[in-house]
């Protein structure tokens, strides 16, 4: 059974149809990328599994549980994190504070305890702030930007604090919306790098939304491609680099293709 | 000579106050405030034409209330305009139970904590749905209801008239003299103040600021939006109802006209002027508004010395200057005084190198 199973998905707004019947499933500790041009509803696919939209029609199964049934703050508890396309960050929180509301399901204290601040709430602070610095911060190499404003760094640096407080959500799919999205080739190598090490040192399943062929084709296992609303094709990366439907429907004709597909 | 800050370990870099000066501040600021303040007091009293005992009382009494209402509007992105209504039903809960029912000090204290937060938890309801300005004429119409409820329930609240309420002792200790009392209301400030610096840097305080940045965001991350905001609504009205309570049995009368429209709205301006989000706004704020109006006294009283009839020219003279400083102040310091302080702690901490 695939750890994260969206069947027969249907969403519009209006008369406009977003999402028409669509079926993937992605299996445990794979990179899973989701392609398509503008508008195809690749974030809609993302916003239905994180209970942001609710779909007109169809099922999202997370290890075996429907999640259509959870309001939107129980999926987060269920071990499902993302990233968004424009940064959604706490604006004026510290990094370290945002990086520690992603374990928000995971603190037991109330506020009683936290206000006295009483050995209980106390003792599981203290576990967060080692948790965050050992196997986040340091991962993520953002040491140096701990105690800034969010809202006072610059665009990549914020894509990665978005990824830390992901990560502190200690998921177990990682729904990544556009992590590379405006970002110099550097910056994107370091995403790149992150996203497998995530991936290959905690097992955590990515699901990938992105625009850059070179990396989707690089790291993913396998490809899903998207356009109006409906599945055009899906396989390993070099079978979507040579599949006609793709070339012709996403990247228009074959000239353009070999470009953008790095043939 | 320090040139920065390095910590070893994390239960350090978490504390609120860093080294060992600002601890050493801020004991001595409170032994201050404990042991030298109250004889300081009377001789200042003579200077400035005003008991700056009983206005250091209503600073503290009125700085646990703009720490609550800073929590919701400052913290948790929630504006409200009934919370002069709030303090109300926590000074009438705890002059009814006191007088009428005859409960303990102790316990009327608290209840009037715990009503509060109840009514603002119920007015508190329409925040899972409104937001901004909507929220504000929402928290308005309590402010009537209870406005109206505390002048019209005459049985119960005494009607417009009010009824006179009694020194309360604590554990035998009476608190009978302003001095007295001023000791009850440090006591409770400092621990209000420590208890919202402690909850913001905790689970909930963080939770309540994530839902003033971007809620949508904090309810992916598994924020429960509606159990926080109420949360906030809750804590913040305890706040205010236990600061009501205690202004009820200081001032010696309770009526509904200390607690109208007015009130909520000085309270907002409270924590506007003294900086939302940060915890030394309430307080800064407070003082502020507290003060002000009994500095300006001053001046104007030496004018009117010089000119017998200014005020048969300008009737609302100190009004006015109030006004315009507010405004003043919103136009060169719109983050707060708290804001204004940061910067210079922070020009002083390298000065002369401050690069």
């Amino acid at each position: 059974m695939a750890q994260l199973q969206v069947q027969d998905l249907h969403l519009s707004f209006g008369g406009l149809t977003a999402l028409n019947g669509i079926s993937l499933s992605v299996e445990l500790g794979e990179i899973f990328a989701i392609i398509g041009p503008n508008g195809a509803g690749k974030t809609c696919i993302l916003n239905c599994i994180c209970r942001f939209y609710h779909p007109d029609q169809g099922s999202v199964i997370f290890e075996n549980q429907e999640i259509l049934n959870f309001p939107p703050h129980k999926i987060a508890g269920m071990g499902i994190a993302r990233t968004f396309q424009n940064i959604e960050l706490f604006q004026g929180m510290t990094v370290l504070d945002n990086i520690k509301l992603g374990a928000h399901v995971h603190l037991r204290s109330g506020f009683l305890s936290g206000g006295f601040y009483w050995g209980k709430a106390r003792k599981e602070e203290m576990k967060l702030r080692r948790e965050v610095e050992e196997q986040i911060i340091d991962l993520l190499e953002i040491q140096a930007i701990r105690k800034e404003i969010v809202g006072t760094l610059p665009y990549g640096l914020q894509k990665r604090v978005e990824l830390a407080r992901a990560l502190a959500m200690r998921p177990k799919i990682l729904l990544l919306d556009e992590p590379m999205a405006g970002m110099n080739l550097e910056e994107t190598e370091d995403m790149a790098r992150f996203i497998l090490d995530i991936n290959e040192e905690r097992g955590v399943t990515i699901v990938l939304i992105e625009h850059d062929m070179g990396v989707v084709m690089d790291i993913s296992d396998r490809i899903f491609v998207l356009d109006f609303g409906t599945r055009i094709a899906e396989g390993r990366p070099e079978e979507i680099q040579h599949n006609e439907h793709v070339i012709n429907a996403y990247l228009g004709g074959s000239d353009a293709a070999f470009s953008k597909l790095g043939l | 000579m320090p040139t920065g800050l390095f910590h070893t370990r994390y239960e350090d870099d978490e504390k609120i106050f860093h080294t060992l000066w600002v601890r050493i501040w801020m004991w001595s600021f409170v032994l201050f405030l404990f042991l030298v303040f109250p004889f300081v007091a009377s001789p200042l009293s003579g200077f400035f034409g005003f008991s700056v005992q009983h206005m250091a009382n209503m600073i503290g009494i009125f700085i646990i209330g703009a720490h609550g209402l800073n929590l919701l509007t400052g913290f948790t992105g929630q504006i409200s305009l009934g919370h002069g209504a709030f303090m109300g039903v926590g000074a009438f809960t705890s002059a009814i139970l006191f007088m009428k029912a005859g409960w303990p000090f102790w316990l009327s204290l608290p209840a009037a904590g715990f009503v509060s937060a109840g009514v603002g938890m119920i007015f508190g309801v329409p925040s899972l749905r409104l937001r901004g300005l909507y929220l504000a004429i929402a928290t308005m119409a309590a402010q009537f209801i209870i406005d109206y409820a505390m002048r019209n329930w005459t049985s119960l609240t005494g009607g417009s008239a009010g009824f006179n309420v009694d020194r309360p002792s604590i554990f035998g200790f009476a608190l009978d003299t302003d001095l007295r009392y001023y000791y009850l209301i440090l006591v409770l400030a400092i621990v209000s103040t420590l208890f919202l610096k402690n909850l913001l840097r905790t689970k909930t305080g963080r939770a309540m600021v994530a839902i003033r940045d971007r809620y949508l965001s904090a309810e992916i991350m598994g924020v429960n939006l509606f159990k926080y905001r109420l949360l906030a609504f809750g804590i913040s009205s305890f706040y205010v109802g236990v600061a009501g309570g205690l202004f009820a049995h200081y001032n010696l009368v309770v009526s509904d006209e200390h607690f109208t429209m007015w009130l909520s709205i000085q309270y907002l301006a409270m924590v506007i002027i003294g900086g939302l989000g940060h915890v030394l706004g309430g307080i800064f704020g407070t003082i502020f508004m507290v003060l002000l109006p009994e500095l300006l006294r001053i001046p104007t009283e030496i004018l009117s010395n010089i000119y017998p009839n200014i005020f048969a020219i300008f009737g609302t003279l100190r009004e006015l200057v109030f006004g315009l400083v507010i405004i003043l102040f919103l136009i060169f310091e719109p983050d707060g005084l708290a804001a204004r302080w940061h910067t210079i702690r922070a020009y002083w901490k390298l000065w002369p190198f401050s690069y």
